[in-house]
């Protein structure tokens, strides 16, 4: 290519053009071109999973085994997220709160906060480590092993048995691990608030009640539904792209946990400006 | 009499290797044809090729009567069409019941019930995990598990591989079998005698082509050509010209 803008432009015979400026160019042409088939590609196997959602034959046993998987074994990680987040957010509240003589403000602090954000995305994380690279790594060791091609041969479309019911566990198991969650960060917050800094019990939970409204909850159980959607999308869709043996299984799994990381944070975002913004 | 799948001129590559090079072939219905070469002559590419794993990129296959060049393995398999893989491809996480489940068949004879009755050691290990199983038990699974289709074509690849012999005299009954059951089987295998002393029909494949078919008996009969099938090369078969199916 490089020769062909040379001769184009009519320079010099043997003259060339300098590298370095065209290897980045080349290089940030290389990085568009994939990020642009990647997101087409991840497009394209959201619309499928979804589709195969709607139409039967569905596999309930497969929907329970990973609603099994992504909620009730990610319970205990998530249960001790939520109580030690409840836990540090009364204590720094409290600190910062007392500097404007406003600690009375603490519960509806720590309730917000858990509800609105930190439940679905601490919650989010955690099971995009823990279930989104099990799948990843699952349905990766299927296509690596042609467990896949021995699915399509027994008439099972892989789509509709592998990826549709993660797809919905995702995003029911989720929400649910959220809704746990907030309980439990509230009462870490007031576990801290009565026994550590002197709170009336009964006053902490009017104010956590009191200030706390439907959408703070609702908001919150959307994002976790959206991001359990992200997770299982993520694993089953860096699982079923997998190549080239246990490394290709290795890469599929990393790649699957960074990016659900990533999409979360950004679905945040996107999602507090939907519900939020004035 | 009919066929059950017809294959014209396939050619069929893995990147920009050059696999199958106009492989031509036909399995008539309700018998058994058996598809034999060395090691790299493009069988199991073949297979792959004629269930929709590795599609052609020319050719045209015709299965029971439609063209399925370009469908997916799954549509393939729901017109009847079982497909032991190399190495089984069974779920090593499964129960041997959870692996008989697997299959979406159609409606027909084959049943668990069947299945158990047909392979005693499954039910009895009928619990036991697909990585638990020995490697005959795991033959046996892989051709119960494509039974469950209800097939009215059986395609296996190198179902004896790795087999004692006692189980591979088990595996080639039932493969005779089949064919008493009406279902059409196409053999790809190694054992080359005991492939012959089954099938109906064969086709000797070599670097992507077919070199020679004809009756299985005709084949056998002929001393020089069985062992030369072992490390076979295009030129040993030169002089006998493929009867097979013109392309298009």
């Amino acid at each position: 290519m490089r020769e062909a803008i040379t001769s184009a432009a009519g320079s010099k015979v043997g003259r060339r053009l300098p590298d370095a400026p065209l290897d980045a160019v080349a290089a940030l042409g290389r990085g568009v071109f994939a990020a642009c088939r990647a997101t087409g590609s991840l497009t394209l196997f959201a619309l499928s999973g979804v589709s195969h959602l709607l139409r039967p034959p569905f596999y309930g046993r497969m929907f329970l085994r990973a609603f099994i998987e992504f909620g009730y074994f990610s319970l205990p990680v998530v249960a001790l997220t939520a109580i030690f987040t409840g836990m540090v957010l009364a204590l720094q509240s409290s600190t910062g709160l007392a500097r404007f003589s406003a600690e009375t403000a603490m519960p509806s602090l720590v309730v917000l906060s858990i509800t609105r954000e930190l439940g679905p995305v601490l919650a989010g994380l955690m099971v995009a480590g823990r279930v989104g690279a099990a799948m990843a790594a699952e349905i990766g060791t299927m296509r690596v092993t042609d467990q896949i091609d021995a699915l399509q041969t027994l008439s099972t479309d892989p789509m509709k048995y592998l990826v549709a019911p993660r797809l919905l566990a995702g995003a029911v198991a989720l929400p649910l691990l959220v809704l746990v969650g907030d309980i439990l960060g509230v009462m870490g917050g007031f576990l801290i608030a009565t026994v550590s800094l002197g709170f009336n019990a009964a006053t902490y939970l009017r104010n956590t009640v009191d200030y706390l409204q439907t959408i703070d909850v609702v908001s919150g159980l959307v994002k976790a539904a959206v991001f359990g959607f992200i997770i299982a999308l993520l694993g089953c869709f860096h699982g079923y792209s997998s190549r080239g043996g246990a490394q290709g299984v290795g890469a599929a799994t990393t790649s699957a946990v960074v990016a659900a990381s990533v999409l979360i944070l950004a679905f945040d975002y996107g999602l507090t400006e939907l519900f939020f913004a004035k | 009499m009919t066929d059950a799948l017809t294959a014209a001129g396939l050619h069929t590559f893995y990147g920009k290797s050059h696999i199958l090079h106009g492989v031509s072939l036909n399995v008539a219905e309700g018998m058994i044809t058996t598809l034999l070469g060395r090691n790299g002559a493009g069988k199991t590419t073949t297979l792959r090729s004629l269930v929709g794993l590795t599609p052609a990129r020319e050719g045209r296959i015709v299965t029971f009567g439609q063209d399925t060049t370009r469908w997916p393995p799954f549509r393939i398999a729901a017109l009847g069409v079982g497909y032991v893989p190399e190495g089984r491809r069974i779920f090593p996480n499964l129960t041997v019941e959870e692996n008989l489940k697997v299959p979406n068949g159609r409606a027909g004879d084959w049943s668990i019930e069947r299945i158990y009755a047909l392979f005693p050691r499954l039910a009895e290990r009928k619990s036991n995990r697909g990585r638990q199983l020995s490697g005959g038990e795991q033959e046996m699974l892989a051709i119960a598990r494509a039974l469950l289709l209800n097939p009215r074509l059986l395609i296996l690849d190198e179902p004896s591989q790795g087999l004692a012999p006692r189980v591979v005299q088990e595996v080639f009954a039932i493969v005779a079998r089949m064919r008493a059951e009406g279902i059409s089987v196409l053999l790809v295998e190694q054992n080359v005698r005991q492939s012959l002393a089954v099938a109906d029909h064969a086709f000797v494949l070599d670097d992507g082509m077919v070199v020679w078919s004809g009756p299985a008996v005709e084949l056998a009969a002929d001393e020089t050509r069985v062992r030369t099938l072992t490390g076979a090369t295009a030129e040993d078969w030169e002089g006998a010209a493929p009867r097979v199916l013109p392309a298009g």
